[in-house]
């Protein structure tokens, strides 16, 4: 491997996106559930909906700043480290990303100031309105991004005309093959993950024994979604990697450290060592024909293997290979959990096994854990295309000196270690903080009545009369 | 050029909405990276305080705009995204940085005991370094690429390209104007000392941006033949004479606005021009806009792209189009909403979430 500067742009470009996922994976679950608990105080009364909406704001809200401001990168990183690829795709690409911020950036951030520091200021309804935008907003802003990527993996309704892509089906282009079950995968991991998130620090209070009424809401309503959404998971992950199979096999292969150029009765491997040079896997474990049941449903289905493509047309083997390992992991260990949980809440024990309260605990990054690896699964199986089959990562990287690239990539590790140390720290410190106590909402919720500038008004108001009486 | 080719061309309709991208960034992340550059010239927590809520519920929004800018570039011209950006491409990552510091120090400062301090420190430095970077990046585009550069290698061209006295000095020219947006919206949104405050700093400002003004003109003026040529020959420039005259017009208004006498005087005439000062200074930012295009137009690049060689095809485009019809009036009046919903004076807000 040379460090040149293409290599070093795609450090540094893997390093600053993996930093900004792990912000939205958390962000649009969270959303979600933030909407989901204002709407039952709307509508039950019940106070400690409200509660659980208040506390979990406050996480929600560095999440997102953090989100925001390492996602600014990305918009210039395109063109900054990628001058070629953003020439080439740009008539592709950039449509789809202006859309992203016209109809979900925007809405976001414009309803956002409402939803954080809007309480007094509006009713309660239009608060919720506001919360609920946010949400969609982020919901909206994935359906873009994950079509966007997508189009780079199963690439669609282009034609290419002296050397850039130009667009014959818009329609093509955004729903292309592969982009509903990335959109329906990436989806359930946002919520999964917000879910484990909330279980984790609801857990910890059960253990600690603070907070209890306000923890065992939290617990037992993301337990419950993690039932419904932990399984259906797995069964969209399939699909997904159905399509994988279909459009991207080479993935597939280093997924599964497939190595002959076609397989029939594939094993399941739980543990291997790829190793690049030899092409082949050492060490390897594995149970008999379940590979294929599993990527062709049918025990002899064939599989084609790396090797039906020379050398430098695979990815980094080892890479893709663990990374899925990591992720398919944490997915079962999340189902086991949801699992658990039914069995306890059925003994009525589930706000006391202390196995099952650590375990969750344990759990708490693992969603973002998962998604970083699946994400590696995805970006780095497509390698060396940046475009599957069309364009070379290594062709496409602006040309720029070495020395400048490590400046900058230098500068990322070290403000981004300090973002997630800090990140880290208040988090820390906002779950210590706990939930507003039920007298202090019921005081904040007297002056939600009036509209904004109304009470501006007043107040200036009142302002003024002091000041003549003095 | 015959009218119905006018009406129909899609480069020319994004490169006024890249326009409109570009002035609304200004205007709106303007006065909050403007909030930034004035902080350290209020000492006490207290004012410190009123400073950061004043914006903390808009600069997310603001920078959106900077967003929009840049996918619009990248939709709209994907050869001047790529070039221009590869070119710039040290001051755009100090700016990136600089935004990530003032960033989170939103979310942070409030929820901070001991570190407040450190963070005081990373949204002022942030805020002042990424208004400086921006406008050195702006003088550096009007000078454009050094000729004998080609502009498919111009990235890898000598790191400190944009480095010149000239891009120092529309460094320093955007902060002031950023400054002085803030000093109009701090104006507007204060009361009593804090008020008073602002006017002073506000009048200062003004003088300095004017000088800025004439001296970026008169510079590029020396400096730049095509520039030159589009603004003295013929009667050009006496078509073009609104442009100096209305702004130092708009600065004779803000000065005298600037109400910097003890707010018990005469409070109700007070309140009725406290908002005068802010538009003045995004009228200002608005003319000085208007001249930079009359100079540049219509190139992206000054003498090497235009923006219909730059331009994404048709298909692109065309299909951009709907949305930009459909939602940037949405955006504009919800953006309008949120502003309205936190009217009033910043001494009345509350703690927030």
């Amino acid at each position: 491997m040379e460090f040149d500067a293409t290599m070093l742009s795609r450090i540094q470009f893997a390093f600053t996106v993996s930093f900004h996922i792990i912000f939205p994976s958390i962000t649009i679950g969270l959303a979600t559930l933030i909407a989901i608990w204002e709407g039952l105080w709307l509508k039950t009364n019940n106070p400690y909906y409200l509660q659980l909406a208040k506390f979990w704001i406050k996480p929600f809200a560095i999440t997102f700043g953090t989100g925001v401001v390492s996602g600014i990168v990305l918009s210039y990183e395109f063109g900054t480290n990628f001058s070629r690829f953003s020439e080439i795709t740009g008539p592709i690409l950039g449509p789809l990303m202006a859309y992203e911020v016209l109809t979900a950036f925007f809405l976001e951030a414009g309803f956002l100031g409402v939803m954080l520091f809007g309480w007094q200021r509006v009713s309660a309804k239009m608060h919720y309105t506001a919360t609920l935008v946010v949400a969609i907003g982020t919901w909206i802003s994935s359906f873009w991004i994950i079509a966007a990527n997508s189009w780079m993996h199963t690439p669609a309704g282009y034609e290419i005309v002296d050397g850039i892509f130009h667009v014959s089906s818009w329609f093509e282009v955004i729903f292309n093959p592969s982009m509903p079950y990335r959109l329906g995968h990436m989806l359930l991991a946002t919520m999964i993950t917000a879910c484990f998130v909330v279980a984790g620090i609801s857990a910890y209070y059960l253990l600690k024994k603070q907070h209890t009424v306000f923890a065992k809401k939290g617990l037992s309503m993301t337990m419950w979604f993690a039932l419904v959404l932990t399984p259906l998971q797995a069964f969209v992950g399939d699909l997904h990697g159905l399509n994988v199979g279909q459009y991207q096999p080479i993935k597939l292969a280093a997924m599964e450290g497939i190595w002959p150029a076609w397989e029939e009765s594939v094993p399941l491997l739980l543990f291997a060592l790829p190793d690049m040079e030899a092409e082949k896997n050492n060490a390897e474990i594995g149970i008999p024909k379940l590979g294929s049941l599993i990527l062709t449903h049918s025990f002899d289905g064939g599989v084609q293997g790396l090797k039906s493509v020379p050398p430098e047309d695979r990815p980094n083997v080892p890479l893709v290979f663990w990374s899925f390992r990591v992720m398919v992991a944490i997915g079962m260990g999340m189902i086991f959990i949801a699992l658990f949980a039914l069995v306890l809440r059925r003994k009525d024990r589930l706000y006391e096994n202390k196995w099952f309260l650590g375990l969750t605990v344990s759990f708490t990054p693992m969603g973002v854990i998962a998604v970083l690896a699946g994400w590696y699964v995805v970006e780095t199986g497509r390698q060396p295309w940046v475009v599957q089959g069309l364009l070379r990562t290594s062709d496409v990287a602006s040309l720029l000196p070495p020395e400048r690239v490590l400046f900058s990539l230098i500068m990322f590790v070290i403000i981004y270690s300090l973002l997630l140390g800090v990140y880290l720290y208040f988090m820390g410190k906002l779950i210590r903080k706990g939930p507003p106590k039920m007298e202090q909402l019921e005081q904040q919720l007297i002056g939600m009545k009036a509209p904004g500038y109304a009470l501006a008004w007043v107040k200036n108001l009142i302002h003024e009369e002091k000041k003549r009486g003095e | 050029m015959e009218l119905s080719q006018i009406t129909f061309d899609l480069p020319l309709f994004y490169f006024l909405i890249l326009g409109f991208a570009i002035f609304m960034y200004v205007l709106l992340d303007g006065f909050d990276l403007g909030i930034g550059i004035l902080f350290p010239w209020f000492e006490s927590k207290a004012e410190k305080d009123h400073l950061m809520r004043s914006i903390s519920h808009v600069w997310d929004g603001n920078e959106t705009w900077l967003i929009f800018g840049g996918v619009i570039l990248f939709a709209a011209f994907p050869a001047a995204y790529a070039a221009l950006t590869s070119t710039f491409y040290l001051p755009i990552m100090i700016m990136l940085f600089a935004l990530i510091f003032r960033g989170v120090a939103f979310e942070y400062r409030f929820k901070s005991d001991r570190s407040k301090p450190w963070w005081d420190f990373a949204f002022s430095t942030g805020s002042t370094v990424a208004a400086f970077c921006q406008g050195m990046i702006l003088g550096a585009v009007v000078q454009g690429i050094p000729a004998g550069v080609n502009i498919a290698e111009a990235s890898m061209a000598s790191s400190w390209i944009w480095v010149t006295p000239f891009s120092v000095m529309t460094g320093f020219a955007v902060m002031t104007g950023y400054a002085l947006l803030a000093a109009g919206y701090l104006y507007m949104k204060s009361r009593d000392a804090l008020q008073i405050k602002a006017a002073k700093y506000g009048r200062r400002l003004l003088v300095a941006l004017l000088f800025f003004m004439m001296a970026v003109s008169i510079w590029t003026v020396i400096d730049q033949v095509e520039i030159r040529q589009r603004w003295l020959s013929g009667l050009n420039f006496l078509w073009l004479s609104p442009l100096p005259i209305l702004s130092i017009l708009l600065a004779c208004v803000a000065w005298q606005r600037f109400d910097t006498r003890n707010a018990d005087s005469d409070l109700h005439e007070k309140h009725v021009h406290e908002n005068w000062p802010f538009w003045c200074a995004a009228g200002l930012f608005l003319l000085g806009f208007a001249g930079l295009l009359v100079g540049l137009f219509p190139y992206l690049i000054p003498r090497q792209m235009t923006l219909w060689s730059a331009a994404a095809p048709d298909s692109s485009l065309q299909f951009l189009m709907f949305g930009i019809v459909i939602f940037l009036p949405l955006i504009c009046a919800y953006t309008l909403w949120g502003y309205r919903v936190f009217s009033g004076k910043i001494e009345d807000y509350q703690e927030g979430y």
